[in-house]
């Protein structure tokens, strides 16, 4: 059984392990640092499908296959399924897994939704609700585009604060195994709006969630930054990662020497014209499914905090005026137990 | 956080680049001056054709929408605008570009629900306002010639 440590953080003491994890990833992706850790590539955009809203659902219907085939397991192994996406009523997942026969757990945490999904299918396997669950999440640069913002072909500029949602998808199955990597603690995160409105600065209005979580996760549990080789952020990119290295400054935390952040490491910001780097919730999901997760696994990184960060705006709540709340969730994984 | 909003406005600022203005007034000067020369040249050519003045204005708007529209469906008119930003949106081209766009994005919600209810969803406000202004001048110019 998991114990409450601290305030807010949970301690997964049987330590469930992630036994199978995949990620799907498209032509822009691949064309970035990462190309070759994805296991799963498509170049069309489209999936083979005729809609992005389709082609979405067949990334995380892909993902979650390539997920199980690579943990030598099949559907009817997992008990349930977490997933989420970034379109209106998360039906790229609930049309993606339809087919999949598994009890199914729709989360949305917009770009938080891969550590909100991983903390709760960790849990599940933790109490002991069920021995395997998966945590699925996926976002797609065209459907996200046509429902947040503008036609694709419309020649509106980008500003420079603006981020790339990335055409991705990552899937991780959780359950008990004496293989890493090991999920060891969970911290779910508070909603902080410091009154961003822009839209087009996703990194700023995200940047105090992620402050705000990292710090009551190091306060829970009593550590330092310098425990940990990696803190990864999901997708703050530029301007969201310095604002988060300046918050914690005030803070006393000193971040900036272990700190990455999944938007700036999936795309080469100067040749890829992505502007503040990647976004949306397949970007911390398909980097942590593939580089991060079998870094950890292999041994190359010991002490991983994953904090996914969301966020939870709409295209109302924005046209409405009003200010863009933050979330951010946080995952210890470790190599050992 | 113990930061205010304006406090984190100003931090926020901080670490914001702005956009390279300059370059991009250049920009938008060099490919508004390109496609209003396409536009003088098309003027010309039907002028030379024998069509009147008023029919050569036509004859360029349509000429000019038809360009967009075209250069918008082969999925080049974005990367034009890309370099040029205004100087691509705010001729007549840019319009065209804004009603081709959306039809083409929400063709997949079916001809009526997609493509017809949303062609304009980017225009409609453009065509609202630009109508009601033309009203409002309209009225002025009557009462000043009546004054």
């Amino acid at each position: 059984m998991p114990t409450r440590t601290g305030r807010y953080t949970l301690i997964l003491n049987s330590c469930p392990s992630v036994v199978g994890f995949a990620a799907v990833a498209s032509k822009k992706e691949a064309e970035g640092p990462l190309a070759r850790c994805f296991d799963i590539v498509n170049e069309d955009c489209t999936f083979g499908e005729s809609t992005w809203e389709k082609a979405e659902s067949r990334m995380q219907q892909v993902v979650v296959g390539k997920a199980l085939e690579k943990a030598q397991l099949s559907s009817t192994d997992l008990d349930y399924v977490f997933a989420g996406d970034l379109l209106n009523q998360c039906t790229g997942s609930a049309y993606g897994l339809r087919d999949l026969g598994v009890p199914f757990l729709g989360v949305y945490g917009a770009c938080s939704t891969m550590a909100e999904s991983l903390m709760l299918a960790s849990l599940f396997v933790e109490t002991g609700c069920a021995s395997r669950a998966a945590a699925v999440t996926s976002s797609h640069f065209c459907s996200a585009e046509k429902q947040y913002r503008y036609p694709l072909e419309y020649g509106g500029l980008r500003p420079p604060s603006s981020q790339w949602t990335v055409t991705g998808a990552g899937a991780a199955i959780v359950g008990q195994s004496d293989a890493a990597p090991y999920i060891r603690a969970v911290t779910a995160g508070r909603i902080e709006d410091l009154g961003i409105k822009d839209a087009n600065n996703m990194g700023a209005a995200m940047a105090p969630a992620a402050a705000s979580t990292i710090k009551q996760f190091l306060e829970d549990t009593q550590t330092q930054p310098s425990d940990y080789d990696l803190i990864l952020t999901g997708d703050l990119g530029q301007i969201g990662s310095d604002i988060l290295y300046d918050l914690l400054r005030r803070e006393n935390i000193e971040i900036a020497k272990n700190h990455s952040d999944c938007g700036l490491l999936i795309f080469d910001r100067e040749k890829q014209d992505v502007h503040a780097g990647g976004s949306g919730c397949g970007c911390s999901a398909s980097v942590l499914c593939s580089y991060i997760l079998s870094r950890i696994r292999d041994g190359e990184l010991k002490n991983v905090l994953f904090i996914a960060t969301g966020a939870l705006l709409s295209p109302t709540s924005v046209q409405q005026g009003q200010s863009i709340p933050g979330i951010a969730h946080l995952v210890h994984i470790s190599n050992t137990k | 956080m113990s930061l205010t909003p304006n406090e984190y406005e100003q931090l926020n600022k901080k670490y914001s680049p702005s956009s390279k203005t300059w370059k991009n007034c250049a920009m938008a000067f060099l490919v508004g001056g390109l496609i209003c020369t396409l536009g003088q040249a098309i003027m010309n050519i039907s002028s030379s054709l024998g069509l009147s003045v008023d029919e050569s204005g036509a004859a360029v708007s349509i000429s000019l929408i038809f360009i967009a529209a075209l250069l918008t469906g082969l999925n080049v008119f974005d990367n034009i605008a890309k370099v040029g930003g205004a100087g691509a949106l705010v001729p007549i081209t840019g319009f065209s570009n804004s009603i081709v766009a959306p039809a083409l994005e929400f063709k997949s919600e079916g001809y009526v629900l997609g493509l017809g209810a949303k062609m304009f969803v980017i225009a409609g406000p453009v065509l609202v306002y630009g109508i009601t202004v033309s009203v409002v001048y309209g009225i002025i110019l009557y009462l000043f010639h009546i004054v």
